[in-house]
């Protein structure tokens, strides 16, 4: 296993941006002062990250967790610079809080919040269009970049620093991934969970290009899962623009048609979506599938070996 | 959230969209009033069921006297329809819709979704009116006229011509869908939908364009904005298992195998049940416990599983994150004595606090066997259904 990751070792402000984040990255948490954005701050605080405040509406001027609170986030980063916010607050205002965000100059918008109406998510993607700005999520793990910064609620101590990227539309399947290329000594350059919904931020295609891009990273794990057709969109960015691995699972084979599996976006519907024209999809494209969860690791310490 | 066609008509009527005229009938006798009160001599009885293909199913059918409408009334009441997509289990019939027949000169498709690779509203419509749209789009897709609306935009009237001219439709007619189509974008945005589906549209002998049949599905998601329409559910059309997990906080989904799965995190319970399946097995179910399981909430998930009596084995795996593997080994330890699991029992656990878990799950003496790696867990498991 390497000692020194890499980013400690090469810490250029020119790659800030192919990866999002880094540790120099100042973070603000919406939804700071209720329990999960206090418990999940307290987290990022003790990884490191340079988170440098909060925002809850009606709470300005007080202090939590030893950083100033704020009631938008406007004030917030006129007060701390802050260029990335995680946003925690309850789904029937998530979409505001994302809005918000953008408008304030938010460049990295990451929300973790599970269930926000789809028509709230239309206009979101509709006000981000043409800005700077990328959103995580929402229904997502959020993003992290081993050793350096994290922002969401994977669990630290599986992620070690390295050579992966790792993209995917689940939680636990990232920490899968996570989990079985820092078993293989591989590590992991950024993590981004983009999320179950339909209508998220980041896709596939967006997160394969900053990987692409990203000179510390070496090989990207794509996981992916049944319903509508951002599978099918990477492997024609794979096929026409990758030069680097990628090892893809795709969730669902199983999956009846017509179920929603969990996430609002996993669902097969009038037989399109489903985890065999995905595979098929990403085969053609010169991706390596692997049939089997566990065998993301290997698959991807393989092919950085040979 | 599905609605009937019945509750999806009404809304129709309130936002100006026409609908034949009908009513309701819960029982043979209200059947043969509501159809005395519509008159003429000819009535559509319709099965009121959260599935299509009904028509082919005989959930829908033609009287020509009172007597036949009391006689399929009493047919069809009570009954389970089983159609394409109920299932072989079928769904209960518990309502009619009663109408009066319309002169019909030619039928297309209307239908209002979410395209979640365009990020827009938009409107589907083709000639090829009663037939599934997923049918037409495999065979014929250039038959399906379809426009995006910018949610800042909204609908404008190009879009409606656009889609006029391409069904072939004069101008009266066009001038009736650039409403219809204005009304049903309000109401999508109003209910928050998911799909409103209008097959068929029909273009009457008169000249009127009509709605002969209505779905409306819902955004659950939204359903806190709309009380009054969240107050249309109807649970009987839903699988009774899947009702009794969400009142538990649990996303569980019915298969047809044999080994129950009890995962945390959507993807990793799909990917679960996909091992499964590749180690040769047959998932019984989807069971999501969620990001925050506690060890009541693995008790109920187990009882759950087990109500299945095919099962034959259970898999377990976690990956902790939020969740904490030993809170979890708790639950299961606690679900074990209070349940009576007399399957074969295999844990995976890996994540935040793994080790506390496994040994939890080691020192109680219950016949669990426990995997070290998601691969082993799965073909254990098999090997123990067999």
């Amino acid at each position: 296993m390497r000692l020194l990751p890499r980013r400690l070792l090469l810490h250029d402000e020119r790659y800030a941006m192919s990866i999002l984040v880094d540790r120099n990255t100042r973070v603000i948490c919406q939804g700071f002062t209720g329990k999960q954005g206090s418990f999940h701050s307290e987290q990022a605080l003790a990884y490191g990250t340079q988170l440098v405040g909060g925002v809850t509406p009606g709470k300005g001027g007080q202090t939590h967790l030893g950083l100033p609170v704020f009631d938008t986030v406007h004030d917030a980063v006129r007060a701390t610079g802050a260029q990335a916010s995680m946003i925690y607050v309850p789904a029937s205002f998530a979409g505001d809080a994302i809005l918000e965000a953008l408008d304030a100059g938010i460049r990295v918008i990451v929300c973790i919040t599970e269930g926000i109406p789809v028509l709230d998510m239309l206009r979101v993607k509709a006000a981000l269009e043409g800005t700077e700005a990328v959103l995580i999520g929402p229904n997502c793990p959020g993003i992290i970049t081993p050793g350096a910064c994290k922002i969401g609620i994977m669990p630290a101590a599986i992620h070690s620093p390295g050579r992966v990227g790792i993209v995917s539309r689940s939680g636990t399947l990232t920490y899968e991934a996570v989990f079985q290329t820092t078993q293989a000594g591989l590590g992991q350059s950024t993590c981004i969970g983009i999320g179950g919904d339909p209508i998220q931020g980041m896709d596939f295609v967006d997160c394969l290009a900053r990987f692409e891009a990203d000179p510390e990273t070496e090989g990207v794990i794509l996981v992916g899962e049944i319903g509508g057709t951002a599978e099918e969109r990477a492997a024609e960015y794979i096929r026409t623009r990758m030069h680097k691995p990628v090892v893809a699972y795709i969730a669902g084979v199983t999956a009846p048609p017509g179920k929603r599996m969990g996430h609002a976006g996993a669902m097969i519907s009038g037989g399109k979506g489903t985890a065999d024209s995905k595979y098929q999809a990403l085969e053609t494209a010169g991706a390596a599938t692997v049939r089997s969860p566990a065998e993301m690791g290997e698959r991807m310490a393989e092919l950085l070996a040979s | 959230m599905n609605l009937h066609e019945y509750q999806a008509k009404a809304l129709f009527h309130r936002y100006g969209i026409p609908v034949p005229s009908g009513k309701t009938a819960a029982s043979p006798a209200e059947a043969r009033a509501v159809a005395e009160e519509l008159g003429g001599e000819r009535w559509v009885i319709k099965a009121q069921v959260h599935s299509g293909g009904r028509g082919k199913a005989g959930g829908v059918v033609f009287a020509h006297a009172l007597s036949q409408v009391e006689q399929e009334a009493a047919r069809l009441l009570g009954s389970r329809l089983i159609t394409r997509q109920s299932g072989p289990e079928g769904l209960p019939v518990h309502c009619l819709l009663i109408e009066s027949p319309l002169a019909v000169e030619r039928e297309l498709y209307l239908g209002v979704l979410i395209d979640r690779a365009q990020r827009r509203i938009a409107f589907m419509a083709s000639q090829t009116g009663g037939m599934e749209i997923e049918a037409v789009a495999a065979e014929d897709p250039a038959q399906i006229l379809m426009t995006h609306v910018h949610p800042a935009v909204g609908l404008q009237p190009w879009q409606s011509r656009r889609l006029g001219f391409g069904l072939g439709l004069a101008a009266p007619q066009r001038k009736q869908l650039d409403h219809l189509m204005r009304d049903l974008y309000r109401l999508f945005l109003d209910c928050d939908a998911r799909l409103i589906e209008v097959n068929p549209l029909v273009l009457c002998k008169d000249g009127d364009l009509m709605a002969l049949d209505a779905k409306i599905s819902l955004d659950p998601n939204a359903l806190w904005r709309h009380p009054e329409l969240a107050a249309l559910r109807d649970r009987t059309q839903e699988d009774p298992r899947e009702v009794a997990a969400a009142e538990q906080d649990l996303n569980y989904i019915h298969l047809p195998g044999t080994i129950g799965c009890l995962v945390n995190g959507a993807g990793l319970a799909m990917a679960t049940m996909d091992l499964v399946k590749l180690h040769g097995g047959e998932p019984a179910n989807f069971l999501d416990v969620g990001g925050t399981a506690t060890a009541a909430r693995v008790a109920e998930a187990f009882k759950l599983i087990l109500s299945e009596k095919r099962v034959k084995a259970v898999l377990v795996n976690i990956f902790g994150g939020i969740v904490r593997c030993d809170l979890i080994a708790e639950g299961i330890v606690q679900a074990v004595r209070e349940v009576h699991v007399s399957v074969p029992l295999v844990v995976r656990l890996e994540g935040t606090k793994a080790e506390q878990g496994l040994a939890i799950l080691a020192e109680s003496q219950l016949p669990i066997l426990t995997a070290s790696s998601l691969d082993e867990a799965a073909a254990q498991a098999v090997a123990a259904a067999r």
